[in-house]
Formats: C-alpha cells, sequence, structure tokens
C-alpha cells in the first residue's frame, strides 16, 4: 500500500514526535505547575515565551534554532566541537523543532488541571504525614491525569504536523529529517507524487483523528476513576 | 501540653489567641468568620503566625526562628467536607497517612477502626461513591489512623443534616472514649460541642476567650 519511502517517512514522524513528545512532558509539567501555582514577576515573561511558537510563523523559531544549534551556530558550534554532537539536519533537531512547537499545547491542558486540583486535597495529605514531593506524586499528579493525557495527545498530534520549523532547522533530508508533512510537501512537487501525497494525506488524517479519539477515551476512564462521573447513586 | 501565643494578620482580619489546651475534648465554639478555621490551620501548620509560638509537649512548633511544616506535626486534621482523595478507593484514603508511620508509631490499626466507626463494608468503593455521612466517618477514620498527637476537626458535621448529624455524634463520642485522643473540636453548633467537649471555648471576631 506504501512504498518504502513513504514508510520511511512514517517510522520517521512517528520516532520523532515519540521522541518530542517525552521531551516535552517533564518540561511542561515542570512549566506548568510552576505557572499554575507561583507567582512571580517572572510569569508574564515565561507565559509569553511559552505560548509564543503558538503565533509566530513556524519558521521563525525554525530558523532561530538554525541560528543558535546550526553547526556555525552560537552553541551548534560549541557543541561540535566539544563534543562532536550535530543537532541541525538530524532527526535529533527535527525533534528539537517538533519539540518548540508543541510545547505550548503541552502546557495549557496541564495547567489548567492543576489549577483546578483543590488545594485543601494536597493540604489534607500534608496533615497526614506526607512531603511536598510526596504530596505532589500522590496527590496532584494522578489529579492532574486528565490534564496530562490531553497535553501527552495534543503534544504528540501537534509533532506529528510539525513543518515550518523543521524545514528551516534541519530541512527535508529522506531518512533523517523528512518526515510526513515535509514527504507531503515533497510529493506535491514532484510530476506523479499525487498519489502518494494523498495516501499520506488520508495517513495524517487517520493518525490525528485515532489519536483524539484515544485520548477521547482515556479521558473518559481517568474521569471516572477520579470520581468526576459517579456510577453509584449514593 | 499544647500551649499557643498567636497573632496572625491576614488582610483586615487579625486573630489573637493565648491558651493552654490539656487533654480530653476542647470545644471551640464561635459564629462563621470568627477565625476557628484559621485557628486549626494555623496549629496545623497550613499557614505561618506573623508572630508567637506553638509548643506541644515540650517541643516548640513555631515561634523563635522555628517552624515544623504540617508534615513533621504528626497533628490529624479533619476537614469540613472531608476532603477525602477523589482518585483513590476508601482503603487507600484510610490508609494514606498510617502507611507514611513506622510500626512503632502506629497506635491504631485498620480493623478496628473499620468496626469503631462501622465503614467496613465501605472500603472498595471510591469517595464519589459515598454519602456525606459515610465521607466524614471515612475521613475521621484516616485522620484516626495516621495515630495524631493532637486531632483537630474543623466543624466536622457542618456539611451533614441533622439526621446524620445526630448518627455520627455516637461515633465522635466513641472515638474520644476509646482512644482518649485529645481533640479540639471546632464548630459554630454549641450543641454539638456540650455532647463531646470536657471544657468549651469561645472564638469572637479573631479572639480566643474561655
Amino acid at each position: 500500500m506504501f512504498s518504502p519511502d513513504e514508510l520511511t517517512a512514517l517510522w520517521l514522524s512517528a520516532k520523532v514526535a515519540f521522541w518530542a513528545t517525552l521531551l516535552c512532558l517533564p518540561l511542561g509539567v515542570a512549566t506548568s505547575w510552576w505557572l499554575a501555582r507561583r507567582d512571580s514577576r517572572a510569569k508574564l515573561a515565561v507565559e509569553v515565551l511559552v505560548q509564543l511558537p503558538m503565533v509566530l510563523p513556524p519558521v521563525v523559531p525554525g530558523y532561530l534554532l538554525l541560528l543558535l544549534l546550526g553547526n556555525q551556530g552560537l552553541i551548534g558550534r560549541w557543541l561540535n566541537e566539544s563534543f562532536g554532537i550535530s543537532i541541525a539536519f538530524t532527526w535529533k533537531g527535527a525533534v528539537l523543532a517538533s519539540a518548540v512547537m508543541a510545547f505550548p499545547l503541552m502546557v495549557q491542558p496541564l495547567r489548567l488541571a492543576f489549577a483546578m486540583i483543590d488545594r485543601r486535597l494536597e493540604q489534607a495529605a500534608s496533615t497526614l504525614g506526607a512531603k511536598p514531593w510526596q504530596v505532589f506524586l500522590s496527590v496532584t499528579l494522578p489529579l492532574a491525569l486528565p490534564g496530562i493525557v490531553a497535553g501527552l495527545v495534543l503534544c504528540f498530534s501537534r509533532s506529528l504536523g510539525e513543518f515550518g520549523a523543521t524545514m528551516a532547522f534541519v530541512g527535508s533530508i529522506p531518512g533523517e529529517t523528512r518526515t510526513i508533512p515535509l514527504a507531503i510537501y515533497g510529493y506535491t512537487h514532484v510530476p506523479g507524487g499525487e498519489a502518494a501525497a494523498e495516501r499520506l494525506a488520508i495517513l495524517s488524517i487517520v493518525l490525528a483523528t485515532a489519536a483524539l479519539v484515544a485520548a477521547h477515551l482515556i479521558n473518559r476512564r481517568a474521569e471516572r476513576l477520579l470520581g468526576y462521573k459517579p456510577h453509584a447513586e449514593h | 501540653m499544647l500551649s499557643i501565643d498567636l497573632d496572625f494578620r491576614r488582610g483586615a482580619f487579625r486573630l489573637q489567641a493565648q491558651a493552654d489546651f490539656g487533654t480530653g475534648v476542647t470545644g471551640i465554639c464561635g459564629p462563621s468568620g470568627s477565625g476557628k478555621s484559621t485557628l486549626l490551620a494555623l496549629l496545623a501548620g497550613l499557614l505561618k503566625p506573623q508572630a508567637g509560638s506553638i509548643q506541644f509537649d515540650g517541643e516548640t512548633l513555631c515561634g523563635a526562628g522555628c517552624f515544623v511544616p504540617p508534615w513533621q506535626r504528626h497533628f490529624g486534621l479533619v476537614f469540613q467536607d472531608g476532603q477525602l482523595f477523589p482518585h483513590l478507593s476508601v482503603r487507600d484514603n484510610l490508609l494514606y497517612g498510617y502507611r507514611r508511620l513506622e510500626p512503632a508509631q502506629r497506635r491504631f490499626e485498620l480493623q478496628p477502626v473499620l468496626d469503631l466507626l462501622e465503614i467496613g463494608p465501605l472500603v472498595t468503593r471510591r469517595a464519589a461513591q459515598l454519602s456525606g455521612g459515610e465521607r466524614q466517618r471515612v475521613a475521621l477514620g484516616r485522620a484516626l489512623l495516621y495515630s495524631p498527637r493532637l486531632l483537630l476537626l474543623d466543624e466536622p458535621l457542618s456539611s451533614l443534616d441533622e439526621r446524620l448529624k445526630l448518627q455520627i455524634l455516637p461515633f465522635l463520642r466513641r472515638m474520644k472514649e476509646e482512644t482518649r485522643l485529645p481533640m479540639l473540636y471546632v464548630t459554630h453548633a454549641t450543641a454539638e460541642v456540650d455532647y463531646l467537649a470536657d471544657r468549651v471555648m469561645r472564638m469572637d471576631a479573631g479572639r480566643l476567650q474561655e
């Protein structure tokens, strides 16, 4: 059904989205918890910085990444010379570009989830001998689970669809950085590529739909477990 | 046993309390907004006073530059609406504090507490599947199983209707008689403290009086 090149793009997309989501998760939890719970003068600045990729043309973050982490970039050159690490034009760069673009979508639902947790539940836990980190792991995080699931799915889906920043930062190298969206774009520019472009477009729609349905089902289950929708009448 | 000398301000509200509490049940009555819950939050370590001290059995919990956080005070606190953890079963709620104790610190075991409060059949349920009265009994059991040195009760019956109140009061009385746990019982309903307390104090506009 799919040609080897298309399968490569699919596999690469999944790999990039997986690592980008994994990278965003701990950072997203930390950032959204901080935004939801702490009052700080730096809050507005952090908020703007986190949301910026959502409203900027995606090429701009990609270009900034290139300036910073490109092999001649400020940090990229140092990484390359000191450790032999090269990020630009590799799949790791694609992960980074996706992560930057998808991060706001991880933070938003998580932040809302943290803000909605009744603080007195955490207080109750602390009066039962739980240290702050134990309260966080045993009360805060489980109660934020629906938000975490929503954030993971949105982040993963957004990573799958990442185009502009990836194109600017790592280009479209088959087998290395050419994910599904880049492949579709590529196919639409070569004669006879329409069929492949269509197949990949349909695949994208199927994947995105599946992700949203899965998120919905997991969320419903989580809400039931958390007692938002009690089954029994009592 | 517990002696306090507290000065706490938040906005226009000021709470000043100076008292010694002994064993048995001390009832603290007062209208809503008089600072009763604030007093318990200060004792539990959920709030920090601007000045003053809290001493318990010779140990300074607050004052003179030291502040013992709530998770080290080993006081139990029962909230008005129970505050059971919605993501845990009744059993896991009950054992939440118990599991954090060294075996030597455990003065109460699960089964006797289930019997005392008659909540045995509820252990597999979730908090959302409990009635108001059941929820408060589980909340009492959860605090009790933490084997607190002092039990703070913040209007534990006020969210219940008269009929349920009358059902739960005997459990509290039984808890008092069987456990001999010192308790501070805060309420706006004098009938409850008349029934339970060995000593009654009043809270009025942020001031604690005999």
